[in-house]
């Protein structure tokens, strides 16, 4: 069998695909539930309901997503320019450590009105340092950034234990690896009083726009296109690849520290070692399934947020184990970036 | 100082280097085995932590340790049979794709643990692979130990390093499946089909990982445990690239390797490690395999196709 390239696709074509795409999650969901005995209609409608079934529900997908948003914007941007950041969940952490290192008194000469900037400033800073290492090794050495990104997630992590455990301990923790909370002025406010959504969520609605403005409206969102399209092109055009990259990679670090930062000033108000249940990596689905777009990487962490939150109700209800929702967003990932060639190529014999 | 000669005289910690390195080399070849024939499997991790499970899973329910790896080894080619679809005939994105299987593969293993051992808060214990001392080999000192009285498990890692080396340079199938990782134009012009050649290279390189991880809960541990792989699939991708995609040198490398980490294990408890915090320790496999990918950078003959999908009438 080839690939020839379809011409004009249609509308059938090109939402047909995507469509069967989500169908073959939804059965493989139903023979997942099946597998554990449950009733398949039942788990999914649990899921569901579970997600966004009331206001209390909707809010905690909310919630989930908001860290998911920042991570997913990060790696859509890395993977726009071809530069695979596998690092978000290091970067991740560099965030939420800036806002321990910085919420917890070092800042608080600063008035309220300053201090989250300037958290917020310091923590992109401290992601952007993370992922400059690999991206400089990768441009001046030719070192391949997925493994020295994948890499340094495990040593970040190791970092982040030794300090909880070490000069971070909370004194007051009860001898568990925690940080001691921060500072009520260092702490982000909710969007509605009462209503258990903090000001993260607003922001990372605010990065998705700035990032879909960056990669629409600006030089340089051109010049990521381009390189990631074909570097030699690029080069030959006269783009700066090298520096493209390293501006891609501030980026993309900055932005999956804000979704640290957010965690710990938002939600959780300290540091522990599991704040993160892997947003890093669960970013690169979401900006696959949104095709590395911002507005679709709004929808699709809305969408993953739902099926982690929906699975762990639907799990303490029906017994079917929660990695179910991690099965299903790797069949959606793979369904659908087949359905999208398939959009585009149609298969021939011979 | 004196701690680490003492270390590095004692026969426990030579055995422990190559017990270590053992399923880092099934891994590392079976990932050289697709790097070899142009794709880059980024599956390594969770398609070793399906063969931890599914081999000790096997076992757990009564069969013999051998059919066990049989298991691992072939739950590993189904899923690399699943990359090879999505990544040689359809061309998909080799990053894209070897995250999802990576996903997928550990998520059904975790899902799966769940399923069959609902409730269990420690998790149970097979009676895994035990050591066999060749006879007068390992009567040498230092050396005997470490090399002659492992479990059949490790003699079949060498084994099979050696099995590799010999097709892929002594035989016309390792030609092709080396010239589809360079050159698929030609190898397609000899009338080979670059897409069973690529198509077979992942699942059997995929297969091996699998048994890599199967080595962990049925030679070196007794249990399957979540978090247990810990990120070894990635180190050896960075001893692919460390062995320069040769399978002598990244057994080697994979050795070097295992000696670090095995010393780190016993300098913790000396006096000195008492006064580094642990993760400092934990962190060095980590740090060397970074190195070793700096170390490597500028000589690595990468081979010419890697990631660059194949698609016939395209030239």
């Amino acid at each position: 069998m080839r690939l020839e390239p379809v011409a004009n696709p249609g509308l059938a074509r090109s939402l047909g695909y995507p469509a069967v795409a989500l169908g073959l999650t939804v059965v493989v969901a139903s023979l997942l539930a099946l597998a554990a005995k449950a009733d398949p209609f039942a788990t999914l409608g649990l899921i569901l309901k579970g997600a966004a079934g009331s206001k209390f529900a909707l809010l905690e997908t909310l919630n989930r997503a908001t860290p998911l948003i920042f991570t997913g914007l990060a790696v859509a941007v890395a993977f726009r320019a071809k530069l695979w950041n596998i690092g978000a969940e290091a970067q991740f952490y560099a965030g939420a450590l800036v806002a321990v290192l910085l919420g917890t008194g070092a800042l608080g000469f600063l008035p309220g009105f300053l201090l989250i900037p300037a958290m917020a400033g310091a923590a992109m800073l401290a992601g952007a340092l993370m992922l400059l290492g690999p991206v400089m090794l990768k441009v001046r050495l030719g070192v391949d950034e997925v493994v020295t990104t994948l890499l340094l997630n495990f040593i970040m992590l190791l970092f982040i234990s030794m300090l909880l455990e070490g000069p971070l301990k909370d004194p007051m923790g009860m001898g568990w690896p925690k940080s001691e909370p921060l500072d009520r002025a260092a702490r982000l406010g909710r969007i509605v009083d009462g209503l258990r959504l903090h000001w993260g969520f607003g922001l990372a609605l605010i990065s998705a726009a700035v990032v879909w403005i960056i990669q629409a409206r600006t030089t340089l969102g051109y010049e990521i296109r381009a390189v990631g399209q074909n570097p030699q092109a690029a080069r030959f055009a006269g783009i700066p690849v090298n520096l493209v990259l390293v501006k891609t990679a501030l980026l993309s670090g900055g932005l999956a520290a804000l979704a640290g930062w957010s965690e710990v000033a938002g939600l959780k108000g300290n540091l522990t070692l599991d704040i993160s249940p892997g947003f890093g990596y669960t970013g690169i689905i979401v900006a696959m399934l949104a095709l590395l777009h911002p507005g679709g990487v709004v929808i699709s962490a809305i969408f993953v947020a739902g099926i982690f939150v929906g699975a762990d109700s639907m799990s303490r209800a029906a017994g079917v184990p929660t990695y179910i929702a991690d099965i299903l967003l790797a069949t959606a990932l793979l369904f659908m970036v087949l359905a999208i060639l398939l959009t585009r190529f149609r298969v021939v014999r011979g | 100082m004196a701690d680490i000669i003492d270390i590095l005289l004692s026969a426990s910690f030579w055995a422990a280097a190559v017990r270590i390195a053992s399923p880092l080399i099934f891994a590392t070849l079976g990932e050289l085995i697709c790097e070899r024939a142009g794709i880059l499997n980024l599956g390594i991790e969770g398609i070793m932590v399906l063969g931890a499970f599914t081999g000790w899973l096997a076992v757990y329910y009564g069969a013999d340790l051998w059919t066990g790896v049989a298991v691992a080894m072939g739950a590993g080619m189904l899923f690399g049979l699943l990359h090879a679809t999505l990544t040689v005939p359809f061309g998909l994105s080799q990053h894209v794709v070897g995250l999802g299987i990576t996903l997928l593969a550990t998520s059904v293993a975790y899902f799966a643990y769940r399923l069959a051992l609902p409730q269990v808060t420690s998790p149970p214990r097979i009676t895994p692979f035990q050591p066999y001392e060749i006879p007068l080999l390992s009567d040498i000192p230092i050396l005997g130990p470490a090399l002659f009285a492992q479990t059949p498990l490790t003699y079949l890692a060498f084994v099979l390093a050696f099995a590799v080396w010999f097709t892929l340079y002594r035989t016309p199938l390792g030609l092709a499946l080396r010239a589809v990782g360079e050159n698929p134009g030609a190898v397609e012009a000899q009338g080979l089909s670059v897409t069973a050649l690529r198509m077979g290279a992942v699942m059997v390189g995929s297969g091996f990982m699998a048994v890599g991880g199967a080595f962990l809960t049925m030679s070196a541990f007794s249990s399957f445990f979540f978090e247990m792989v810990n990120g070894r699939g990635w180190i050896c991708i960075a001893l692919v690239v460390f062995g320069a995609w040769k399978p002598g040198k990244a057994v080697l490398g994979a050795l070097l390797f295992a000696g670090f980490d095995a010393l780190q294990i016993r300098l913790q408890q000396t006096p000195l490690g008492a006064e580094i915090p642990y993760q400092i320790f934990l962190m060095i496999p980590y740090i060397l395999s970074i190195l070793a990918l700096i170390f490597m950078s500028r000589r690595a003959e990468v081979p010419a196709a890697l990631m660059v999908p194949y698609n016939r009438g395209e030239r």
